[in-house]
């Protein structure tokens, strides 16, 4: 099967859509009706059409897709492609199952993948729990001044290179950083904790990394809550317990979920703080990518496995939707 | 410069809701032409599709003669004011006002120049440098306009300029506004709900009805001879008594109605056993027995004393009082509150329509 | 009431102990940048020196990967803002049934993984411009690929940033516009743009900043080249040094700095308006009180 085949599908789709416009237009006269080219001049809407197709065929659909069809190949040398032995094939997928040298199960890699995965969650758990308050704060706080200052106060160290930031982590929990020094000065323990190397380090810098992710969609959901709810509640003798329960968490639920999927999918995707900040023993599932990239220069079984991570990926959002009973549109604001 | 405008059996329609039936008038050159109606009759579907902004589902539209389809807003001889001004917030109020000009290519020079003049014309000299939300309301009003004239349209469209001023300024602007179509000597196109502005500002009134035109005149016309019940009834006050032609001959007719068999004048074309209805104004009701079918009994609801003249309401023949208005120094008696009345008019000024959907309250 | 005291007082102690815990690794960190001992520390404090910054300066590698991330940068910011602007004004106008999936395939690239967005575009774009070996020559380069790569997302980013600005745009001015005699190019160029015009340098700014901080994407698509932040990581792994805590207090500078000139350019920009505001509030009150405003004879 040719690899060129993918670029029919998206050319497909266009047509189907372009046709039904068509067929709809020409079915009810509606007197404002012009076309995109009329509305905007000519070139400027030829060029506005070009800049799109080149973005979402080039650079967004056409790549992926033809990553996911490089999944489906066999590894092989360049001159091999194309040729007899090139055929469309399930070994990639099944190699993270079964480990095809020696038959086993692959337990390296499917645990590899649980535990990322599990571990993003908590992550999210964590970052999530942190940042609420926080974003809470911000939303009631009062006045623009303060608000502005606070966010630039978050915003600065973001922009401190996010390998900076797990490098600026290890140091601290480093062995002979300064939170184990503090630690045998106050003569809590004798020895250094090792940190690093219990994975400690690595939920620390994960949840440290995307603390502006998860605030900003809360903080612009809980901003909207008209403020009076909260008064009334409290006026009705509600304990701020339930205040957040039933008044503002039900409310702020596109931010929410929002917060909680960009920390979940940038945690899951996460090179750098796994690298720099987990243990010896820690294999992380994109670290595995990585690998078959950049040492095995095995691409199609990248390009399984990097597939898997992105079904693994959304997944977890459609679930979060449901679970939340959010729409895809209001989580993008 | 300036030019009429034709419209020949103009039918908009979005998708199933025509918005404007097969509208056919014509506009005189140099003419101050209202259209007047309440909200969603169509009026301003029709100022868009004058300026362009909408082409018709049927019928032509021609300005100076010229059949205007496929022209699009900017390449007519028109220019619109819109009702929220859309003013450029960016530019100053020159720029704002020379902007016709210079996507015309003018050059700073005499972009300056007509600024300068227009300007002058608005008494706002030497203020072109404001930007325009520093402005005034009735400011912001008059740049507006300024905007427009500058590139000497052949026609102004002007979109409920007034309804965001409030009293005295609009009372005020009615006045310069027509004295800016004197002096100019352009067609207006004018649209509004508001009868007061369509009648005191224009030369000729084009009372619409759920996009239908019902009737084009001048105010007198408009106002003592409406030609359907609902213009009776929209502009200026009106009292209806819904009934049964009873008889109609040389010009006028008798209804027999809730209070009895009334006269009134007609303009043809009813004939005996049509429904119809009979119209007094309240300035045309007077106190006191008159002729046998110009006279009816009621009772007095309440009395209201508004300055310049007094409203009585009496009960009224269905759900609507009726409203007798004296004038302040008519010297007439006030009656009391609950008293029975006999209520009479001169049957000239009573007028019997067909039957019609009344203009709401 | 005190409950309500004790509340206030928890919250400031977590908002502090909040911000202690976001600043507190980079202000350890960039002490370490002045101590003098090989191993980033920062107690004991042994002396001060710039031997770090000067050795970070003396980096070949440190500087040929700045080289390259201002490039790339600039090169992603002249392709993600047209094309966020483009997308954003086709969003508004595109046959409405397509427009949940469209909207899903511009948005997609900021959820999906850096990572597979990086292997994606070297996948694509190597089968591409291997086409022709003249391609292959001119455009198969790491710069050239981690522009491409980077711009999927980022586009993304400049196209949400400009939308929020489009829709509250004012139709009516284009209307205006039209309606004075300007072509539809015109008004793009006099009326759509200007009003745009903190959206777009916003989104600059973003894309250029996102572009230079990126990691997860370019790794994979600098193929031989470097960029700062790859040598960065190169180094991070291979060891640590001051050195690096010195590139931390620069970068954190340079933050600094532009923070505090966008709080100055914001309060400048309020006080403009405020001002305009008060004149039009006494132009307001000459109206009423005047009465009569006398329009000249010509």
């Amino acid at each position: 099967m040719s690899r060129f085949f993918i670029f029919l599908i998206p050319v497909v789709v266009i047509a189907v859509f372009w046709v039904m416009s068509r067929y709809e237009a020409k079915g009810r006269h509606d007197p404002t009706r012009k076309s995109f080219l009329e509305r905007n001049g000519t070139v400027l809407g030829i060029v506005f059409i070009g800049l799109v197709a080149f973005w979402t065929l080039f650079l967004v659909a056409l790549p992926y897709l033809y990553m996911v069809q490089e999944s489906f190949h066999p590894k092989l040398p360049p001159l091999k492609r194309g040729g007899p032995d090139d055929f469309l094939t399930l070994e990639q997928y099944r190699s993270f199952f079964v480990e095809p040298s020696s038959g086993d199960w692959n337990t390296n890699h499917m645990s590899a993948f649980v535990f990322s995965i599990l571990a993003s969650v908590g992550v999210t758990a964590l970052n999530f729990a942190i940042c609420y308050p926080l974003a809470y704060y911000m939303a009631q706080a009062g006045t623009a001044q303060k608000v502005r200052l606070l966010m630039l106060g978050l915003i600065v160290p973001y922009w401190v290179n996010e390998i900076l930031r797990a490098f600026s982590l290890r140091l601290l929990l480093a062995s002979k950083g300064l939170i184990n020094q503090a630690i045998m000065a106050l003569g809590i323990s004798d020895t250094p904790i090792d940190f690093l190397g219990t994975d400690t380090g690595l939920y620390v810098g994960l949840s440290y990394a995307y603390l502006l992710v998860m605030i900003f969609p809360l903080y612009n959901a809980i901003e909207s809550l008209d403020k009076n709810q909260i008064e009334a509640a409290r006026d009705l003798g509600a304990p701020w317990w339930r205040i957040h329960k039933e008044v503002v968490m039900p409310y702020a639920k596109p931010g929410i979920a929002s917060g909680c999927t960009m920390v979940f999918m940038l945690s899951a995707g996460s090179l750098a703080a796994p690298l720099f900040l987990g243990g010896p023993n820690t294999l992380w599932f994109t670290a595995i990518v990585y690998d078959f990239f950049f040492q095995a220069f095995n691409w199609p079984r990248g390009a399984a496995y990097a597939f898997i991570l992105l079904a693994a990926c959304i997944f977890f959002v459609m679930a979060m939707l449901r679970l939340f009973k959010v729409s895809l549109g209001e989580t993008i604001r | 410069m300036s030019a009429d405008v034709e419209l020949d059996g103009v039918t908009i329609r979005f998708g199933d809701f025509t918005a404007v039936q097969s509208a056919t008038l014509r506009i005189n050159n140099g003419e101050f032409f209202s259209f007047l109606g309440p909200s969603g009759c169509g009026k301003t579907t029709i100022l868009r599709t004058v300026s362009g902004f909408l082409e018709p589902s049927e019928g032509k539209v021609r300005i100076g003669g010229k059949d205007m389809a496929g022209f699009g807003p900017n390449k007519r001889p028109t220019a619109l004011i819109f009702q929220n001004l859309a003013l450029f917030p960016l530019m100053t109020v020159t720029d704002n006002i020379t902007y016709g000009l210079r996507v015309r290519g003018a050059s700073r020079d005499e972009r300056d120049k007509r600024a300068d003049e227009l300007l002058s014309l608005i008494a706002l000299r030497g203020q072109g440098k404001k930007m325009v939300n520093e402005l005034s309301g009735g400011q912001k009003q008059r740049v507006a306009i300024a905007r427009a004239l500058a590139v000497e349209p052949q026609v102004l469209l002007l979109d409920e300029p007034l309804s965001a001023l409030d009293l005295k300024l609009r009372q005020h602007m009615r006045n310069e506004l027509r004295n800016i179509q004197q002096r100019v000597g352009i067609t207006f196109i004018y649209i509004t709900h508001d009868q007061g502005e369509a009648l005191t500002m224009s030369d000729r009134i084009a009372v619409m009805n759920a996009g239908v035109i019902e009737q084009v005149g001048d105010g007198k016309t408009i106002y003592d001879r409406p030609a359907t019940a609902f213009v009776a009834s929209f502009v200026g006050e009106n009292n209806p008594f819904p009934g049964k032609v009873l008889r109609a001959d040389n010009g006028t007719a008798i209804v027999e109605t809730a209070f009895g068999a009334l006269r009134g004048k007609i303009a043809g074309g009813l004939k005996p056993g049509d429904n119809a209805i009979l119209f007094v104004r309240p300035e045309s009701l007077r106190l006191g027995q008159g002729g046998a079918d110009t006279t009816f009994a009621s009772s007095v609801l309440n009395v209201a004393f508004e300055g310049n003249a007094s409203h009585i309401f009496l009960k009224g023949p269905g759900k609507k009082d009726i409203t007798l208005t004296v004038g302040r120094h008519d010297g007439a008696a006030i009656p009391e509150q609950g008293s029975a009345a006999a209520v009479s008019y001169d049957p000239d000024l009573a007028l019997v329509l067909p039957e019609g959907k009344l203009a709401s309250e | 009431m005190s409950s309500k005291f004790v509340m206030k007082g928890m919250i400031g102690f977590y908002v502090f102990l909040f911000f202690a815990y976001l600043f507190g690794p980079l202000l350890v960190m960039s002490i370490t940048a002045f101590n003098t001992p090989n191993y980033p520390q920062a107690y004991p404090f042994e002396a001060f020196t710039f031997d770090w910054f000067v050795k970070l300066w003396n980096h070949r590698a440190m500087m040929e990967g700045l080289h390259n991330s201002i490039i790339i940068g600039v090169g992603v910011v002249a392709v993600s803002v047209p094309i966020g602007l483009a997308a954003s004004i086709v969003m508004n106008q595109i046959y409405h049934r397509a427009r949940g999936l469209y909207y899903l395939v511009t948005v997609s690239p900021v959820l999906t993984p850096g990572v597979i967005i990086g292997i994606s575009t070297v996948i694509f774009w190597k089968d591409m411009m291997g086409l022709t070996d003249v391609t292959k020559g001119l455009f198969y380069k790491g710069i050239v690929l981690t522009i491409l790569g980077q711009s999927s997302f980022i586009a993304a980013y400049c196209l949400l940033i400009i939308m929020a600005r489009l829709q509250r745009f004012d139709r009516a001015q284009e209307e205006a516009a039209l309606d004075l005699g300007a072509s539809y190019p015109q008004v793009f160029w006099h009326i759509l743009l200007p009003f745009l015009k903190p959206a777009l340098i916003s989104a600059a700014v973003i894309a250029f900043l996102s572009s230079f901080e990126n990691y997860n994407t370019t790794t994979f698509a600098i193929l031989a080249d470097k960029t700062l932040v790859t040598v960065l990581a190169g180094e991070v792994r291979q060891g640590t040094t001051p050195a690096l805590s010195a590139l931390a207090v620069i970068i954190i500078g340079f933050t600094l700095v532009g923070a505090i000139i966008y709080e100055i350019m914001r309060r400048r920009e309020e006080r403009v308006a405020a001002d305009r505001a008060r004149a039009a509030r006494e132009a307001e009150r000459q109206d009423l009180g005047a009465g009569a405003l006398a329009v000249q004879a010509a």
